[in-house]
């Protein structure tokens, strides 16, 4: 018995000690680069295949699922990161607030494939006079960019999807899928109200809260990443998502699903690679960014997650394929590109963020518990009147 | 003794406990990304399974970290018991006080004060934060089941022990330990169960590219869950079931490593 | 030779005054204080415990501790009757089926929340079950994912066994002649069961109610899984601080009033079980 003991203890002892050793030994020779993305947004071969290219880095890659939280690991921890990858507005707040560097473009040879037009949107957008203009290019290359839409069962949904407003339709109750984050949702009410996306004004918000806490009986639930396999098994009918998700989503399901840019306007959107100052490994970010303009890169990240590529050569190459050959993929309909929907940017709402943040937990904290509440109560008391009368009965015997 | 109905009860019982299980085993062996529907019987999850290297590094990290945390406080946690055993009144009400702090305490502020007490310090969160954490929440039970055992041991062999002349390492090595025995094995099964199972505490007590299982589950849950998770739950079970019935072999031979003298601590 | 044994404690005690005692004062220093910039400019403020009593804030507690208790009552009701009846298995089969009982939880917890997505979900496997073309109820069943009924069922069954094995702890040490004695005395069964079983595993309960109630009321993986957005309860807004807005002295003055809940609430539990001295204690599942 002893035996058996001592040589469980000794074997427990020699592993743990050599796998320790070995991560050492690893760690040592190499360059580690802690690249921070979005979550399923790259085709992960990509990460092997740069790490053959330059045997010396080793990638630690970690996901995110929202801006928001990226930033918080970002500026409260203690984690290093070399890449990161903020969508236009959380780009612009880390830019204001001063944690990004100015990238080296002598290193990123590959930026020349990058669409002109859309570094000219961008340039425009945020230099623009009424708020503090910033050279957002000089701090980082679109990853991906697109638009955010209805996605719907057009088996289930009958009438014409071309407004925000189908998703207040009491006949699609419980069908439908929100999105999860604060500024994506109350962009959707913003819009459908007719008032700026980036609206700073109380009362606006206030109206938009009100109109999402209206809807929330109608809504399936709140979710991020998860509208995709939702959608993809027929879950709900409608669904709030980002136009990479909806190709994604459509080229697999087996429903005939279909995705629209409401006529209210909607948010355009980009993702950005940067390098944030506290990075340790300046250099081997640079590589990596370089890496992921390259075409044949860039191509391979495109047909993995379907989100439209900034790399103008690969944007065209797949355009013409099944799946990418809709709105999704292509809004051929919104401003930026001589359509008639008019899109917003989203911008870094400063100090006003924290009314965003009050206005959605309201939203999604709403909910009647006045008869959990009597129920509750009433288990308790009847709870308390039980312990006092079985005491009683105790001391009698 | 035991009714027909009440059989039947247990049978529902166990059935919900293992639903869950027994989808997860079910659609390992599907052919289609999809859970929900069956298309077809295929191998493609466990081939992909060897080619994942995120669910290996996060199993390896669960391993690893179970294995150094139960070690660690199995020791931490009898050396402890031995210390509180004869302790004076003050210091013992402290150690057990403070002990019971992280068992009672919501698993969510214990692993926020620990993610204030490394960030204030600058100690950068990674694989040790975490072993240290694991090592600091389980140690607790380790000393809850090693005490009693203790207390429920007869204090005269112990001064018998003193009186033949052995040394106080020898008294607790040839008398003591082989008395808390299956106290320290309870607890260290505890402890490692504990460190396997934990999300929580590591969720907020890791970064830069560590993860253990737990938290890799959750990031993809909330994803498009591929059925390569389904494949290893698959493994681990019958690995477990595996373990659990070699165990139970030995402890019909073995009175030390018998099961029920464990529940009754 | 008490000193000796005495000296072992120390490793323990710093370790613990660093690990336990420390944090839990960093927690409650960060809940009092306001840091913007540095701990030069740290300012003393009862501002984030005013935050939190807003309707809002409110309503999300009185939700947890609403899905908390429910998911307890639950245990309860299944976990009571499975103690006893496997505690009246014979003794060889008993060692077997709890070990079985135990099994299930050292299977990844997320992933068994994640299994019950799938049985929940719309057209999962229930759905499909009860839904027209088998047709076992007759109705459009639509599933329960998204439901309180989610999210009490996830925890429920995450949770049963810290029911399960204290109350079985407590059975199996009733002294058999207490019950015989019982018998011989002219109790029916039913009387045995009131009067002896059930009084004799209240310490078991009470653990077994602590050990339930406790993790679920701060859970915050299940309901999120379950739950759907929809769902903030206290774990959430503490998890929200941390990671979302980056307000640690909110998220922790959070912490520090849940923690001051449960402690209160755990004397009220100790006040009412009596026999608490009689084995189940805090105890262990095991």
């Amino acid at each position: 018995m002893n035996k058996i003991l001592k040589s469980f203890i000794f074997v427990l002892c020699i592993s743990s000690i050599f796998i320790l050793s070995n991560s050492k030994v690893n760690a040592q020779e190499k360059i580690s680069l802690n690249v921070f993305n979005w979550g399923e947004y790259i085709d992960m071969s990509v990460i092997k295949d740069f790490e053959a290219l330059y045997p010396n880095i080793d990638v630690i890659y970690e996901t995110y699922d929202s801006n928001e939280s990226m930033y918080t690991k970002l500026t409260t921890g203690d984690a290093n990161y070399d890449v990161i990858i903020p969508s236009d507005y959380m780009l612009e707040k880390l830019i204001k607030e001063e944690w990004l560097l100015q990238l080296d473009y002598g290193k990123i040879p590959n930026r020349q494939y990058v669409r002109d037009d859309l570094l000219e949107k961008l340039e425009a957008e945020f230099s623009n006079d009424t708020r503090d203009s910033i050279a957002i290019n000089d701090y980082a290359v679109p990853y991906f960019w697109g638009t955010v839409g209805i996605l719907y069962d057009t088996d289930k949904v009958k009438k014409t999807v071309d407004s925000w407003e189908i998703l207040w339709d009491e006949d699609y109750k419980k069908q439908i899928y929100m999105y999860d984050s604060q500024r994506d949702s109350l962009m959707v009410a913003l819009k459908l109200l007719g008032y700026s996306m980036n609206s700073t004004n109380r009362e606006e918000l206030e109206a938009a809260k009100d109109l999402l806490i209206e809807q929330k009986p109608l809504v399936y639930a709140y979710v991020t990443d998860t509208v995709i396999r939702g959608m993809i098994d027929g879950e709900a009918a409608l669904a709030v998502v980002y136009s990479g998700d909806a190709a994604y989503i459509m080229d697999e399901s087996k429903y005939n699903l279909d995705f629209v840019i409401p006529k209210e306007g909607t948010n355009f959107w980009f993702d950005l690679m940067a390098i944030p100052k506290t990075s340790k490994n300046v250099d081997a970010a640079h590589k990596f960014i370089n890496f992921m303009c390259d075409p044949e890169i860039a191509l391979k990240n495109t047909e993995e997650v379907m989100y439209s590529s900034p790399i103008e050569s690969v944007f065209n190459d797949v355009i013409e394929e099944e799946w990418a050959n809709n709105i999704a993929y292509n809004p051929t309909n919104i401003d930026a590109f001589g359509g008639e929907i008019q899109t917003e940017i989203f911008r870094d709402p400063g100090e006003f963020i924290k009314t965003y943040d009050e206005i959605w937990s309201e939203v999604l904290s709403d909910g009647n518990y006045i008869i959990p509440l009597i129920i509750g109560g009433v288990i308790l008391v009847g709870i308390g009147v039980y312990l006092v009368v079985f005491k009683k009965r105790k001391k009698r015997y | 003794m035991v009714r027909r109905y009440q059989k039947l009860f247990l049978l529902l019982m166990f059935l919900f406990l293992y639903l869950p299980i027994i989808v997860l085993i079910f659609f390992s062996f599907n052919q289609s990304e999809s859970m929900g529907n069956w298309t077809g019987f295929s191998f493609k999850w466990y081939k992909e399974l060897v080619n994942n290297e995120i669910i290996q590094n996060a199993f390896i990290y669960t391993i690893v970290c179970a294995i150094i945390s139960t070690f660690v406080s199995t020791i931490l946690g009898t050396i402890a018991a031995l210390g509180i055993y004869r302790q004076k009144r003050l210091l013992k009400d402290y150690v057990l006080n403070v002990n019971y702090l992280p068992v009672v305490n919501p698993d969510i502020v214990t692993a926020v004060s620990l993610m204030i007490l490394y960030v204030s310090v600058g100690f950068q969160r990674g694989f040790s934060s975490m072993v240290l954490a694991h090592i600091m929440f389980s140690t607790p039970y380790v000393i809850l089941t090693v005490l009693p055992r203790l207390n429920a041991m007869d204090p005269n062999i112990v001064d018998a022990a003193y009186d033949l002349g052995a040394t106080p390492f020898q008294t607790i090595r040839k008398v003591i330990i082989p008395e808390i025995r299956p106290g320290i094995i309870a607890g260290a099964l505890i402890a490692f169960t504990m460190s396997i199972d934990d999300f929580v505490i590591s969720y907020f007590n890791t970064a830069n590219g560590v993860t253990n299982l737990s938290i890799e589950i959750y990031n993809m849950a909330r994803r498009k869950v591929k059925p390569t998770v389904n494949a290893l739950a698959t493994i681990m079970v019958t690995v477990i079931i595996m373990f659990v019935l070699i165990i139970n072999k030995i402890s019909s031979k073995n009175k030390y490593w018998r099961f029920e003298d464990e529940q009754n601590t | 030779m008490n000193r000796t044994f005495r000296s072992l404690v120390y490793p323990y005690v710093v370790w613990i005054s660093i690990m336990i005692v420390v944090p839990f004062l960093l927690i409650f220093l960060y809940s009092i204080t306001e840091s913007r910039g540095g701990p030069a400019n740290l300012k003393f403020t009862l501002s984030h415990y005013k935050e939190f009593f807003s309707a809002t804030n409110i309503k999300i507690l009185s939700k947890s501790f609403i899905l908390a208790f429910q998911t307890t009552i639950y245990c309860l009701i299944l976990g009571f009757p499975t103690a006893w009846i496997i505690s009246k298995i014979s003794k060889s089969k008993q060692s077997v089926i709890i070990l079985f009982f135990i099994l299930p939880m050292w299977i990844n917890m997320l992933l068994r929340t994640y299994a019950w997505q799938i049985i929940l979900g719309r057209n999962g496997i229930l759905s499909t079950i009860l839904r027209p073309p088998l047709g076992l109820l007759g109705i459009d069943f639509q599933g329960l994912l998204y439901t309180d009924a989610a999210v009490i069922i996830g925890m429920v069954y995450n949770f049963l066994p810290f029911m399960v094995l204290p109350i079985y702890t407590t059975l199996i040490k009733i002294d058999k002649n207490i019950i015989d004695a019982a018998y011989d005395l002219g109790a029916t069964t039913r009387q045995v069961f009131l009067r002896v079983i059930f009084p004799l595993s209240i310490p078991g309960i009470v653990t077994g109610i602590i050990m339930v109630f406790l993790p679920s009321i701060s859970s915050f993986a299940i309901p999120r899984l379950l739950g759907g957005g929809q769902y903030v309860l206290i774990g959430n807004l503490i998890e929200k601080q941390f990671y979302l807005l980056g307000n640690w002295n909110f998220g922790s003055a959070i912490s520090v009033i849940l923690m001051i809940i449960i402690l209160l609430s755990m004397r009220i539990m100790k006040n009412t079980d009596e026999a608490k001295t009689s084995g189940g204690g805090l105890g262990i599942p095991w």
